[in-house]
């Protein structure tokens, strides 16, 4: 029972979240360097914040065709848990595992704060743990996190709950207030704020443990 | 016989729904230059490539391929081609 952490060239968070995991929720990790494909005795797959690949030609764009991505898409279509996280989430749509795109914010800025949260868990794994409607704290930091698609398939994505993260503040422009996003099955959740940095007391703030230890729930 | 080679321009620009705030951002530092008028503006990227391939139809169907599906993002982008053999 572990869980992997993917490590871009340019990866940032990927300790973090290690930190998050593993020092503060005890549960065992594995940095996976972008090359490798053996996902053996791994039950679930993190993929961290940061700028894969200097986020040349658009965010997750190249990281999209790194080797273990493949593994991880296999992995994701069987079932496995898989969570994007910021940089993570621009790739799980670049790689069409979550429809849409993250494009760059409304205001140019890059936004560092703490962002209120409604959690619809719906039938996503990562969020089980939350009450529906309950209201969180994690911090957001991004300057390209406006979630972009179209109103019909926004709808449907409404439809089927799979809009599990919306702002109460929307700090970016997203349509639809998305802050994260979850497949229909449940098991792939991608989203702009960061709940590795709201795990450890010393950091402040709490409301992301109960997502990170989802990992192996 | 050399294969030939091919000299292309892909143009990714933003859909036309999508908002571009860098443009926005840019169009508002013309007017602080002084240059008055200016209605719209819209910040894509050019990509210039040169391609080795058989004939033109091959490089075209190539480089269909890579902007549909590389340098450019349907989902919030649209591209277009130029395409002239190297002389």
């Amino acid at each position: 029972m572990s869980v992997g952490i993917i490590v871009f060239p340019g990866s940032n968070c990927d300790r973090d979240v290690a930190w998050a995991l593993g020092g503060c929720l005890g549960l065992p990790v594995r940095f996976l360097w972008h090359e490798e494909r053996d996902l053996a005795g791994l039950d679930a797959i993190v993929l961290p914040g940061g700028f894969s690949y200097g986020d040349y030609l658009r965010c997750g764009a190249i990281a999209r065709f790194a080797p273990v991505l493949e593994e991880v898409r296999s992995f994701a279509e069987r079932g496995g848990p898989v969570l994007g996280i910021c940089n993570g989430f621009q790739v799980l749509t670049e790689m069409g595992l979550l429809p849409g795109a993250l494009t760059r914010n409304r205001d140019l800025h890059f936004l560092c704060q703490s962002s209120e949260l409604e959690v619809r868990p719906g039938a996503s794994r990562w969020l089980c743990a939350y009450g529906d409607g309950e209201r969180i704290r994690l911090p957001i930091a991004h300057g390209e996190g406006r979630y972009q698609i179209d109103p019909e398939q926004l709808l449907g994505l409404e439809e089927r709950g799979c809009v599990v993260l919306r702002y109460t503040a929307n700090p970016n422009g997203s349509v639809g207030d998305v802050a994260g996003l979850s497949n229909p099955a449940g098991n792939v959740l991608g989203l702009m704020p960061h709940p590795e940095r709201a795990c450890d007391p010393v950091t402040g703030g709490l409301d992301g443990r109960r997502l990170l230890a989802a990992a192996l729930g | 016989m050399p294969v030939p080679i091919f000299n292309a321009r892909v143009q990714v620009s933003l859909r036309p729904s999508v908002l571009d705030p860098a443009g926005e951002a840019t169009r508002a530092a013309a007017a602080r230059l002084g240059v008055e008028g200016v209605r719209r503006l819209r910040i894509g990227k050019a990509i210039e490539l040169d391609l080795e391939a058989p004939d033109r139809a091959t490089a075209q169907a190539r480089l269909e391929l890579l902007s549909d599906r590389l340098l450019a993002n349907p989902v919030i982008e649209d591209w277009s081609l130029d395409l002239a053999e190297a002389g």
